[in-house]
């Protein structure tokens, strides 16, 4: 067969086949056929390319152009004018928010000149259906090496030199964790990859199993050799059906091929792994709560010790990572220790993927090497504020993290230094405010949603999270007292020392860090009565404006519950006791005569 | 399908596919490798530099030399056309003009693997402000 001279790849991610890329890749399939290019341009369907805002992504290779936003019915256009013709769609090149540029090619975009992708290599690289591209840019070696060339403990003294720390949010290091597996005596072991990602705004574990699939099951099979373990399981959600769907062809592909299955590589390992699906919930990312869902029971967390190594599934020695964890291993075992601890900074080694989500320019998924600041992250690589506004806080670490402010943006992002800030790295979301945002509410949402997620098994987390969110609630809604405020705090110290599990224990961080950084906006909904943001609906206050009001009534004509009185060209009043604050009146006013306070 | 026996069994098998994604390895950096651009505007190709375009991504790849073959607007030079811009690590860009399949040929075998100017050299008449 002849050579292809130009690869198109085309994101498969959730997110770009929302916006129809798999229509785009079939049309492009056609549309080269008619023109008898298929021999020549390869039509290639990748993992993500991080840049989700502006979705579907189609990159021109060897050119390296950069399409965004691509629609079915661009694809004559960029066959006819870039590959044909050899000129550059320019309506499709990504336009720089801030200095206005239309940048010709990847390199050229700030998106991606700080990011180092170890986790993320071959997403947006390879075609995570087919193992023979893996098997190219080198997948599976690492195993081999491992086998062929390491004994089980070499393999853990470089996971354990790597420095490398778990990624699902604990920063436990992995080599120790494999270590404590590998001495634990048991008839059966078993490795466990955590998929069940849960934190609001956070995508990565999704994305890597659907983009590089095998970079996970090959990790899993090493770790299976370090710890004696012939079994894998993968406990993902269900509702990321395509990343199951992907997970199941490459398992089926690495057997066909004898690289899960028994004697692997004539090394005499057995290993093979099989997926559990869960029903989505928070708490199972706990790995006592995973396991008792794998096992077919509730999952509720239990009390550690014994930890996972010594009894876990089935009472036997598991191990649990999480999905970015494993992608970084055949990285490890392939570049080497000293490689890996040589990216980042001392304590934290390597890289992580964040999720960049709310009020930022480039939504999408980034990978910055540990210690890169937040400056960097959000105005770099993010791109800034959305529409130019001010930014005011960034939440890491999803429910349980905190949020960081303008004080905090040269600090380095590493594990110690995020708790240090009263915040921590959790699995990696990021979600940007801006002025609008307000930080009472924002607490009220997470709150929400871990009294929602909370198994109910412990007294401090049922019902000490709910009477939080009671609270919250009751300042939003102006009822709150200083001595709330107070309550607050008290409540959220007992909550965090005497919950049973890691949700508990760090489900009042948003409450915290909030109260620690914005303690002036919490005082004025209760003092002044005042939301400066402007959300909190029952603080605000629509009034007309006497020397403005014409007296049209059309404020009173649109008004759902009729509270505006006033005769035809006089002056009209709100009653604010009937008020909802839809905010009608204000929209359909002509005059400007309508004011929120 | 053929199982996977051992561990050189599989890095032969490496070795096989790599070729198949060469083009995204190389896209990656393309600085440290021989860059072509070829001409291709309507005037560069009714003069040729398809058949130019296709000899080079073919031909590099028998003759295992590493490199990216692109096709890029029109250069200017519509005189000599089909104009062929060669990027060698470290060196200048050279622009030959009037290159015909002859030509190619010297190009990779003289220019591209052991350095010698040929004729035919296209002195650069601007300056590019992206660089």
């Amino acid at each position: 067969m002849s050579e292809y001279k130009m690869h198109m790849m085309v994101c498969g991610g959730t997110g770009c086949r929302a916006s129809e890329s798999d229509i785009i890749v079939e049309k492009m399939k056609k549309e080269l056929e008619h023109r008898n290019l298929e021999d020549d341009v390869q039509v290639v369907i990748t993992g993500c390319f991080g840049f989700c805002e502006k979705g579907p992504i189609v990159k021109m290779l060897p050119d390296n152009t950069f399409y965004t936003q691509v629609k079915p019915e661009n694809v004559t256009e960029i066959i006819d004018e870039h590959i044909i013709k050899g000129r550059k769609v320019e309506s499709l090149l990504y336009t720089d928010p801030n200095k206005g540029t239309k940048e010709p090619d990847s390199k050229h975009m700030d998106f991606y000149k700080k990011q180092i992708r170890i986790a993320l290599r071959n997403c947006g690289f390879i075609n995570p259906e087919k193992i023979e591209e893996y098997i190219a840019v080198n997948g599976y070696d690492a195993l081999g090496k491992a086998l062929v060339d390491y004994t089980p403990e070499q393999t853990i003294d470089i996971i354990k030199k790597s420095g490398l720390r778990g990624r699902g949010g604990g920063g436990f290091p992995t080599g120790l964790k494999w270590e404590f597996a590998a001495k634990a005596k048991g008839e059966q072991k078993y490795v466990v990859c955590n998929a069940d990602e849960g934190d609001p705004g956070a995508f990565m574990d999704r994305s890597i199993l659907e983009g590089d699939p095998h970079s996970v099951l090959e990790a899993m099979a090493i770790c299976g050799y370090t710890m004696g373990a012939t079994e894998g399981l993968i406990y993902i959600r269900a509702e990321y059906p395509l990343a199951i769907e992907r997970l199941q062809i490459a398992i089926k592909q690495a057997r066909d091929y004898g690289l899960l299955g028994k004697d692997i590589l004539g090394s005499g390992f057995d290993f093979d792994i099989i997926l559990k699906l869960g029903a989505g919930a928070f708490v199972c990312g706990e790995e006592t709560a995973l396991i008792h869902s794998m096992e077919g029971l509730r999952g509720e967390p239990t009390i550690k010790p014994p930890f996972p190594a010594e009894s876990g599934y089935n009472g036997l020695p598991t191990n649990v990572n999480n999905v970015e964890t494993f992608a970084n291993i055949p990285a490890i075992i392939n570049k080497g220790a000293d490689w890996f601890s040589s990216i980042g900074t001392k304590k934290s080694t390597g890289t992580k993927v964040f999720a960049l989500a709310g009020k930022i320019n480039n939504v999408g998924l980034i990978e910055v090497p540990m210690g890169t600041t937040l400056r960097e992250v959000i105005f770099e690589i993010g791109g800034g504020i959305k529409d130019g506004k001010k930014f005011k806080a960034v939440q890491t670490g999803g429910p349980s993290g905190g949020c960081l402010t303008e004080k905090h943006l040269d600090t380095p992002i590493d594990f110690d230094n995020l708790i240090e800030a009263g915040s921590m790295m959790g699995s990696g979301g990021m979600i940007v405010m801006d002025e609008d945002d307000c930080m009472v509410s924002m607490a009220k949402f997470y709150l929400d949603f871990t009294v929602e997620e909370s198994c109910g098994k412990c007294a401090p987390c049922r019902i000490g999270n709910k009477r939080l969110y009671e609270t919250l609630n009751k300042i939003t809604e102006g009822k709150g007292t200083m001595a709330d405020l107070d309550l607050l705090r008290n409540m959220s110290h007992v909550i965090k020392d005497t919950s049973l599990c890691g949700l508990g224990q760090t489900s009042p961080n948003p409450v915290l860090s909030t109260l620690d950084n914005f303690y002036e906006e919490y005082e004025a909904h209760v003092k002044d009565q005042k939301c400066v943001a402007g959300q909190c609906k029952s603080l605000l206050k629509y009034l007309i404006i006497a020397d403005e009001c014409v007296g049209c009534t059309a404020c009173a004509r649109v008004c759902p519950v009729g509270c505006i009185s006033g005769e035809k060209k006089e002056v009209h009043l709100i009653d604010q006791s009937i008020c909802i604050k839809c905010g009608a009146c204000m929209d359909k006013c002509k005059f400007n005569a309508i004011e929120l306070i | 399908m053929a199982k996977v026996k051992t561990l050189a069994d599989l890095r032969k098998m490496k070795s096989e596919l790599q070729n198949k994604i060469q083009l995204r390895e190389n896209a990656e950096n393309p600085e440290s490798i021989v860059q072509i651009k070829v001409g291709m505007a309507t005037s560069g190709i009714a003069s040729g530099a398809k058949e130019v375009y296709n000899f080079f991504t073919e031909e590099m790849l028998k003759r295992n030399i590493n490199g990216i073959t692109v096709q890029v607007g029109d250069m200017g030079y519509c005189y000599a056309e089909p104009t062929v811009e060669v990027l060698i690590p470290g060196k200048e860009p050279i622009v030959y003009g009037y290159v015909d399949l002859a030509k190619a040929d010297q190009i990779i075998e003289k220019y591209i693997k052991n350095g010698e100017l040929l004729d035919g050299i296209i002195p650069p008449n601007y300056q590019n402000i992206n660089e």
